[in-house]
């Protein structure tokens, strides 16, 4: 379907494209790399009457590691955090989370900032940047703020950015030494949204204890989910097998999955539950392998 | 309705039209420039039949506007072929038979060419996750798998 007419907005510096989305209120919608937006407006599902296109401000695609922090920019696509060497050596998670998003050709446009900013709870990087505990800055018309991850997600399709805010940076704490993370995820086929999936990140002590433990669940419920049950169970605990399964319940509770073309919220369930087994073990696996 | 010039360099050629804000790349290139070689085949960004490069990398061009590519440089399958003669992709497809109905191979070479551009000596589970947003309805893959070997081991003793 062709999509419905609307005003294509260039802005060329950040401040340009905020007064654009003052002038212009709810009718105005940011186009980051479109492969969320523009699907929606060919189904009519968005009709915004302006596009401000943000893609020719320049300085919003880097990916960086400084005093403890590692730095994305808002633009930076999915393909760009698959070839990043610091991604690559540092960041499994990250890594195992670009690789399952959609296919080659959508990661070349699609950014990880617009992931967020769609708010969708089967995008793969809201449950990622759970378990990573990030944070994001968003600058408006009164300068910028940053935003936690656990506040960035109100409600289903909804996020913590006003109107007038454009998502600039995603903020990463820099895992200690003896870290690890995985994404597992579920799809009926590649390039498909999950049925469910689960994002863990973590680090241990040197007797193997879990020190910290974050986990984020997709597609489970009308927002992403903190599995904080499951997380609050394994902290300071040397899993065996039988607390594995008991975290794995935990966060299957934790979930709200609703029946769709995926599956049944059942079976939803099931899939939480062995996932955050699977996902916690190759973490502590590769946190045993990074030390 | 909104409308922009564009400036586009295709295949190696600028071409400066003015469009509608909403018309989407492939219509451009299927309509504008009577450029019939990438295709429509889905409606849902999943096919990757109209898979063009854009900078050097691909994407769907059923999923981006055309007001999105202005300044920037797009191939098409129509630029494969240099002089005259096939581009190695172009000529695998056809040495191994990597096609039946023809429908998905632009889309396949444009895709394929910019793995080979980044990974000349790909893996089959490389070269199968490498086409993963590229659908097939015929051949069952193991042809274009092998196009694109042939392709891969071409393109590196030329380069030799
Ligand atoms: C075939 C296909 C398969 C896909 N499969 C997956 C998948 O498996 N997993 C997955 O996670 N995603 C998937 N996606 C979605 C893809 O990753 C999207 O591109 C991404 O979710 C949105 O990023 P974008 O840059 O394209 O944003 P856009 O589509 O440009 O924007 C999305 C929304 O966010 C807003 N926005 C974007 N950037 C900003 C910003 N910086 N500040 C404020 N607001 C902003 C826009 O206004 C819009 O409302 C798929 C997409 C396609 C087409
Ligand atoms: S026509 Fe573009 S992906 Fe199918
Ligand atoms: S050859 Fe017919 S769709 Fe691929």
């Amino acid at each position: 379907m062709i999509p419905p007419s609307f005003e294509y907005l260039t802005p060329s510096n950040i401040s340009d494209a905020v007064a654009l989305l003052q002038k212009h209120g709810d009718e105005a919608k940011i186009l980051a790399g479109g492969h969320s937006l523009i699907p929606a407006m060919r189904l009519r599902l968005a009709e915004p009457g302006y596009l401000i296109d943000i893609s020719g401000i320049g300085g919003l695609d880097y990916i960086q590691e400084e005093s403890g922090q590692l730095r994305i920019g808002a633009m930076t696509c999915e393909a760009a955090l698959e070839e990043s060497e610091i991604v690559q050596s540092k960041y499994p998670l990250l890594l195992d989370t670009a690789k399952m998003i959609a296919d080659p050709s959508v990661r070349n446009m699609a950014t990880v900032g617009g992931n967020l900013a769609h708010g969708d709870p089967a995008n793969d990087h809201p449950a990622t940047m759970l378990a990573l505990r990030a944070s994001v800055v968003a600058e408006g018309p009164n300068g910028t703020r940053e935003i936690k991850i656990d506040d960035f997600f109100p409600d289903f399709f909804t996020t913590a950015l006003a109107e007038d805010e454009i998502l600039t940076e995603i903020r990463i704490p820099s895992p200690p030494s003896a870290s690890g993370g995985a994404y597992l995820k579920i799809e009926r086929k590649v390039g498909d949204y999950a049925a469910a999936a689960v994002a863990c990140q973590l680090n241990i002590d040197s007797s193997g204890s879990i020190e910290n433990i974050g986990l984020g669940l997709t597609n489970v419920g009308s927002t992403p989910i903190r599995a904080s049950s499951a997380e609050e169970l394994l902290k300071g605990k040397k899993p065996d097998e039988n607390m594995l399964a008991e975290a794995g319940r935990l966060a299957a509770a934790d979930s709200e999955p609703m029946e769709d073309l995926r599956g049944s919220a059942e079976y939803k369930r099931a899939l939480v539950n062995e996932l955050t087994q699977r996902a916690i073990k190759l973490s502590l696996q590769r946190a045993e392998g990074s030390r | 309705m909104s409308k922009h010039t564009v400036s586009i360099d295709i295949n190696g050629t600028t071409v400066t039209k003015e469009v509608d804000s909403r018309m989407l790349l492939v219509h451009f290139i299927r309509e504008e420039l009577q450029m019939t070689g990438t295709h429509i085949g889905c409606d849902t960004s999943s096919c990757g039949a109209c898979t063009i490069l854009m900078n050097g990398r691909s994407v769907k061009s059923c999923t981006l506007y055309t007001v999105q590519a202005n300044g920037k440089s797009v191939k098409t399958i129509e630029g494969m072929e240099e002089g005259g003669a096939l581009h190695p992709l172009q000529e695998g497809f056809h040495e191994e038979h990597g096609l039946q109905c023809g429908f998905c191979t632009p889309g396949m070479i444009m895709r394929a060419a910019e793995l080979l551009e980044k990974n000349p000596n790909p893996s089959e589970e490389e070269i199968r996750w490498g086409i993963s947003g590229n659908l097939c309805r015929c051949t069952g893959y193991v042809n274009i798998v092998k196009a694109i070997q042939y392709a891969a081991e071409k393109m590196q003793k030329e380069a030799a």
